[in-house]
């Protein structure tokens, strides 16, 4: 098995709020990322496909066409959009990086049918970031 | 909730330390060859980044598997204050018997890591240098992920 990975970025506001809890519990749990006027990040999303190399063309998948699904699945959704506000998707859900990272997989696994979606990271700064694989997969392929 | 997807958390924090490889079993002679100039007898120093990982599920009240805050108390509290800015031979009591190569130190943060209380530790990866970076899952299996 061959793993494939095609890097995006893009850049989104946020905030964390959560409705059911009072103004004084928001700040404690959130702190700065509870700033009623939201804030933003550059977004960097890794995205690996796992499978066989096709024995004609010699790819996993054809990197174009993962280029398109990124493109419609995620740049067009979120890229310079407000999460809380403009992606359905995350609507109902405080958009912490675990939470944006687990709506790309769901977007994307149905989406990628050459080869198998293996592992969605998203970066929301260096120092943070959320990996989605599938549940109970065997993670075969190690080093 | 959808149980489809396994997710995880990843952090990265940074310290510098200095160390010397150097092990009382060798000899001078050996210890020369085998860890060349890490066997310097002032050691050096590297600035370490170290990536913690972790699972479990997202609360929905929050949306985090672990809050953020909690997680860099623990690692400022068990990793950080003792090892950043120090001497992890003459510092660190685990490396009085052990060298301290970077495959040890991975070893020696996970363990004082793995009883974070809030989410389950997959995995520690710490880079000693941009070139060379080490990993260690303990006996945890699905923390061995490509």
């Amino acid at each position: 098995m061959v793993l494939l990975t095609r890097k995006i970025e893009f850049s989104a506001s946020h905030v964390y709020h959560n409705p059911n809890l009072s103004a004084e519990e928001n700040r404690q749990i959130f702190g700065k990322c509870n700033n009623p006027h939201g804030h933003g990040h550059n977004y960097t999303l890794e995205v690996t496909v796992a499978g066989e190399p096709d024995p004609t063309t010699g790819m996993v998948l054809d990197l174009k066409e993962l280029k398109d699904i990124l493109e419609r699945e995620v740049m067009q959704r979120m890229d310079h959009r407000h999460l809380n506000y403009e992606v359905p998707e995350l609507a109902g859900q405080i958009p912490t990086c675990e939470n944006v990272a687990r709506v790309i997989w769901q977007l994307l696994d149905p989406k990628i049918t050459q080869g198998k979606l293996h592992r969605v990271r998203l970066y929301e700064s260096p120092e943070l970031f959320a990996d989605c694989y599938r549940n109970g997969a065997n993670p075969a392929v190690k080093r | 909730m959808n149980n489809a997807v396994k997710i995880e958390l990843g952090r990265r924090y940074r310290f510098s330390a200095s160390h010397r490889l150097h092990s009382p079993h060798l000899s001078e002679e050996e210890n020369c060859r085998v860890f060349g100039k890490c066997n310097n007898p002032y050691g050096h120093g590297h600035n370490y980044v170290v990536e913690v990982s972790l699972s479990g599920d997202v609360d929905p009240a929050t949306g985090m598997i672990a809050n953020l805050a909690d997680l860099d108390a623990f690692v400022q509290c068990e990793v950080l204050e003792e090892f950043d800015h120090k001497s992890l031979n003459e510092d660190v009591p685990a490396f009085r018997e052990k060298v301290p190569t970077t495959e040890n130190l991975c070893m020696e943060i996970f363990q004082r890591l793995k009883n974070f209380p809030r989410a389950k530790l997959e995995r520690v990866r710490v880079e000693e240098t941009g070139k060379n970076s080490f990993e260690y899952a303990g006996d945890n299996q699905e923390g061995n992920r490509p």
